[in-house]
């Protein structure tokens, strides 16, 4: 039962539930065993407070008992990345500087999933602050994919993808600020999820990039995403940028939306550095869909594909510079024992606290924000940006989504591209425009590589239009088996 | 060679709201330490701020006030600068899109004596813009503490251009401005907890020379009086040293207001680069017409507009109309008093002199004060009608502050009364002529002074409640 219950899908579990086949504490117990048993090869929780899961766990069990179930995630595990913040909990950024940093608050998202029975399951690894493609740049050392613990399993998420591709929780929430759910989802083969920008608050996630960053899901089926975004999506009185719009039930509404869609095909993001394997499953997706009967066409993104990651840089850059600058071991975070008076304390103890790529990007945003320098990079940059949504925008007055691969390149290995900022930073190439759009964009499983490594079939659906995206993705998983495979970590 | 000061003055003020800036801790002073906080104003990783409308409302009502030009927009800025009194380590603020633009503050200068109106000018603004407030450092022998409840309070910045030339000009400028923010309720501006806070930007040149010339920023100028004070010093140190020979190094000095001496601070040379960018926490707020409108709705009568119709509508004078128009509820009181009696310069009269004295003798407030509009026109007109003497009248008016009772009835329940009694007024100034016969001989001999000990022993003999003018009659009468 155990060995078959860590990769059912979330909503399965949530059926055993609800007939009372199963009970929370068996299921939080048997996520506990696993990530017992393999945790210590996948290193996918920077850490997990079972005593704290087990105890609401049997709440909730005691609510079901009762009659007074809250709905479908009452006593479902939830993982969170380190990024997302829980009263009680660690939220350390899996960074040196909030390593013994406890969040005295719940996010937004997490106060949703709490009130909805969900159990927060474990703080996921991550890239230090979010920045990054391997989960490599993580103070507490990489993740692996379970696929091949040899490889990477993407980031900046790659906690909360590989959790779930390991079977330690059937579904977790990251965030995405160029590509770090959607990217890491695609290299361990499960469904990623970035809503539109404002979509989900933003209120209790620790800021990367504030106009970019999304918190989304990682789940083994496109349903379970849409059950899971439910619960955490809608305005927000404590995020100025969140929107006020209808939250539909994705998870019933999807369902009803059959297509055919006309489905545009980004004719730049098959060119060089597409890996042929993965340009020929997206095309066998594509295929797939032309037979059930949508409209492909060809459609062209010059800029988005040209300038995204130039944009992206300068743009995420220059915010995190001035994300980042109140952890400096004042009040909370890192304090440099060296340090001898205030400007010490900043100098040594962010010196000592920050990892090489967090500081690479702190002194590239500085710079970008410069007197003198803010013109060329920073406003030139955002007006580039705005030229990519409105290139974005357009294409959709044709198609209802666009399909593209998530990565150019399936799962690389452990420390291979370490050494090479900018091969790493391209492994966003697909996903970064639809950030700097504030597009939603779903990755789902769509095949393997020859080497048995995931490849994902990246869809971008039109602003707030959750729903259609969902159901387009939907219709792909329905007629394929890719999300019922699994690696064989035992 | 004659020198002229060049003044421009930047002042903060907090804004009277409930809550902070972006969050919705409670804004306050003299609260136990950092109790004032939340997960925004600690900067916790994650929390992101959310403007409060009330800050924006008083903004822009104290730009309407002012005539400034509003926005059409509402824009936040980052404002980035490491220093432990900004958990952020950077400041929201509003940098090239400030909420107001121009617009002036009108003054007036000390007049030649107290009775004599002063010269009004009008001291043009650049711009006012909203900001968060920082926290409170004590530094000790080894170490410094922070309080972060001041952190995140709304604060204005309020900049003038370099329009003032002496110190008396930034008193009455503070002076008016203070007035103004009060009386609309944007801020208490109690510049002892810190609600106001100057610095100024002083430089003199050559009169006649239209370049500025170097200019030096004024710090810790916590009061009124100092900012007069240190800018007069700065202006006689500045003068001394060009005239001396020497040349004005651009610096900033700390004014000691005790001791009446300003230093050169310690602060590094190096300019800084704040790396202003649009806060992408905020989307930037429409200010429409209707909003506008709304809150121009809400704005008070105008300082010197007010004092103007005083001098005009009820010809009072002067001296009256400074001591009233300073305080609004004094002056909402003395309308309401002059509309019941009809007689504006004798209302006004007992307010700014007996109301206001027994008030401060008692320690209590307009609000809590028994006597009434009311009661003041009532004692006006029997005062007015001659039912009671002046001199009875301020009896009367200390019962009824002690008591609330009203004037008519106190004086019909003592018996005050002016008499009018021929008869009993001719015995009395009889009696006073015959016991004051050296005085009643001067008087006929031309000396008018000296009917006043008669007419004093008559009101003597009365109890005062003798009516002076009928007394005054009389008394011409027999020795006429």
């Amino acid at each position: 039962m155990a060995d078959d219950l860590i990769h059912r899908p979330a909503a399965a579990l949530a059926a055993l539930l609800d007939a009372k086949k199963i009970s929370s504490l068996e299921l939080v117990q048997t996520f506990v065993a696993r990530k017992q048993s393999v945790d210590g090869r996948v290193k996918a929780f920077n850490s997990l407070d079972e005593a704290g899961a087990l105890a609401l766990a049997s709440a909730s069990d005691a609510r079901r008992a009762a009659g007074q179930a809250r709905g479908t995630l009452d006593g479902l595990p939830v993982g969170f990345k380190d990024v997302i913040a829980v009263e009680g909990q660690p939220l350390t950024c899996s960074s040196k500087m909030l390593a013994n940093f406890v969040s005295p608050y719940d996010a937004t998202v997490t106060a949703k999933l709490k009130a909805a029975g969900a159990i927060p399951f474990g703080r996921l690894n991550m890239d230090e602050f979010a920045m990054g493609s391997s989960t490599e740049n993580s103070a507490f050392g990489p993740t692996a994919n379970p696929w091949d613990l040899s490889r990477v399993p993407g980031g900046s998420s790659g906690g909360s993808a590989a959790a779930v591709a390991a079977g330690e929780v059937p579904f977790s929430l990251g965030s995405d600020t160029g590509g770090s759910i959607r990217q890491p989802a695609a290299l361990c083969g499960i469904v990623g999820f970035k809503p539109t920008y404002g979509l989900v608050s933003r209120y209790g996630l620790a800021a990367f990039a504030s106009s970019l960053d999304q918190i989304g899901t990682f789940a083994r089926t496109v349903e379970d995403a849409a059950l899971l975004l439910g619960a955490i999506a809608g305005h927000d009185a404590h995020d100025s940028t969140s929107f006020k719009v209808q939250i539909p039930n994705y998870r019933a509404e999807l369902a009803k939306r059959k297509g055919p869609w006309r489905l545009g095909v980004p004719k730049e993001f098959f060119g060089t550095g597409l890996d042929p394997e993965i340009g020929a499953a997206v095309r066998q997706a594509i295929e797939f869909y032309r037979q059930a009967g949508c409209e492909i066409k060809e459609v062209s993104l010059p800029l988005a594909s040209e300038y995204a990651i130039a944009v992206y840089y300068l743009i995420a850059t220059a915010e995190a510079s001035s994300n980042l600058a109140r952890y400096d071991g004042i009040r909370y975070g890192h304090r440099s024992k060296a340090a001898t008076d205030a400007i010490d304390i900043y100098a040594k103890s962010r010196a000592e606290g920050f990892g090489e790529e967090v500081k690479r990007r702190i002194i590239l945003g500085t710079h970008v924000l410069s007197s003198g320098y803010y013109d060329a990079y920073y406003l030139r940059a955002q007006k580039v940006r705005t030229l990519i949504r409105g290139e974005f925008l357009r294409v959709f007055q044709g198609c209802d989504a666009l399909l593209s691969p998530t990565t150019p390149t399936a799962a690389f290995k452990l420390g291979e591209k370490s050494a090479d900022p900018l091969a790493m930073y391209l492994s966003d190439i697909y996903t970064i425009g639809v950030n700097l759009a504030g597009l939603p964009g779903v990755s789902v499983p769509c095949g393997f590589t020859g080497g048995g490594l995931p490849i994902g079939l990246q869809i971008i659906g039109q602003p707030f239009q959750e729903t259609e995206l969902l159901a387009i993705a939907r219709a792909y998983e329905q007629g394929h088996d890719w999300h019922t495979k699994h690696s064989s970590l035992s | 060679m004659n020198y002229e000061a060049v003044i421009g003055l930047e002042v903060h003020v907090q804004l009277r709201t409930a809550s902070k800036m972006f969050t919705r801790v409670a804004a306050g002073y003299g609260e136990p330490e950092n109790t004032l906080t939340d997960p925004v104003v600690l900067a916790l990783p994650g929390a992101l701020p959310v403007m409060n409308k009330e800050a924006l409302d008083k903004i822009i009502k104290a730009g309407l006030m002012l005539g400034c030009d509003i926005a059409p927009v509402c824009k936040w800025d980052r404002k980035n600068y490491f220093y432990p009194d900004s958990p952020k380590n950077y400041q929201i603020s509003q940098y090239d899109q400030p909420i107001c633009l121009r617009g002036a503050v009108e003054i007036e200068l000390p007049g030649t004596a107290r009775n004599v109106m002063g010269e009004h000018k009008s001291i043009p603004l650049t711009r006012i813009h909203l900001e968060e407030d920082v926290g409170k450092l004590t530094h000790g022998a080894a170490d410094s503490l922070v309080d972060y409840n001041r952190a995140g309070t709304p604060l204005m910045e309020i900049v003038t251009d370099p329009a003032l030339h002496s110190a008396d000009e930034a008193f009455a400028f503070l002076t008016a401005l203070r007035l103004t923010l009060v009386q609309a309720g944007i801020s208490d501006c109690d510049m002892e907890k810190g609600q106001m806070r100057c610095d100024a930007n002083i430089s003199i040149r050559p009169v006649g020379e239209t370049k500025l010339g170097t200019k030096v920023e004024l710090k810790n100028l916590n009061s009124i009086s100092f900012v007069r004070d240190g800018i007069a010093h700065e202006i006689r140190r500045q003068t001394a040293v060009v005239t001396g020979g020497g040349t004005i190094v651009q610096e900033t000095r700390q004014y000691d207001g005790e001791a009446g001496t300003s230093a050169a601070m310690r602060s590094k040379e190096m300019a800084h680069d704040y790396r202003y960018f649009p806060d992408p926490d905020l989307m930037p707020v429409k200010v429409d017409e209707a909003w506008l409108a709304s809150i121009r709705a809400t704005l008070p009568e105008r300082l010197f507009d007010r004092q103007r119709r005083y001098l005009e509508q009820y010809s009072l004078p002067y001296t009256l109309t400074s001591v009233l128009v300073p305080q609004v509820p004094l002056c909402e009181f003395f309308e309401e008093a002059a509309q019941l009696c009809g007689k504006p310069q004798a209302a006004a009269n007992w307010i700014a002199n007996d109301l206001q004295r027994e008030l401060a003798a008692a320690g209590s407030a307009m609000a809590d004060s028994k006597v009434r509009p009311a009661h003041v026109a009532g004692l006006v007109q029997l005062v007015e009608t001659g039912v009671i003497s002046n001199n009875i009248a301020k009896e009367v008016f200390v019962e009824m502050f002690a008591t609330g009772e009203q004037p008519a009835a106190i004086v019909e329940r003592k018996g005050l009364k002016q008499s009018t009694d021929t008869g009993e007024l001719e015995k009395w100034v009889a009696d006073a002529i015959a016991a004051n016969a050296g005085a009643a001989a001067e008087f006929k001999a031309g000396n008018e002074k000296a009917l006043n000990p008669i007419k004093g022993a008559v009101m003597k003999a009365s109890k005062g409640k003798a009516n002076p003018k009928l007394v005054d009659e009389i008394v011409r009468k027999q020795l006429g």
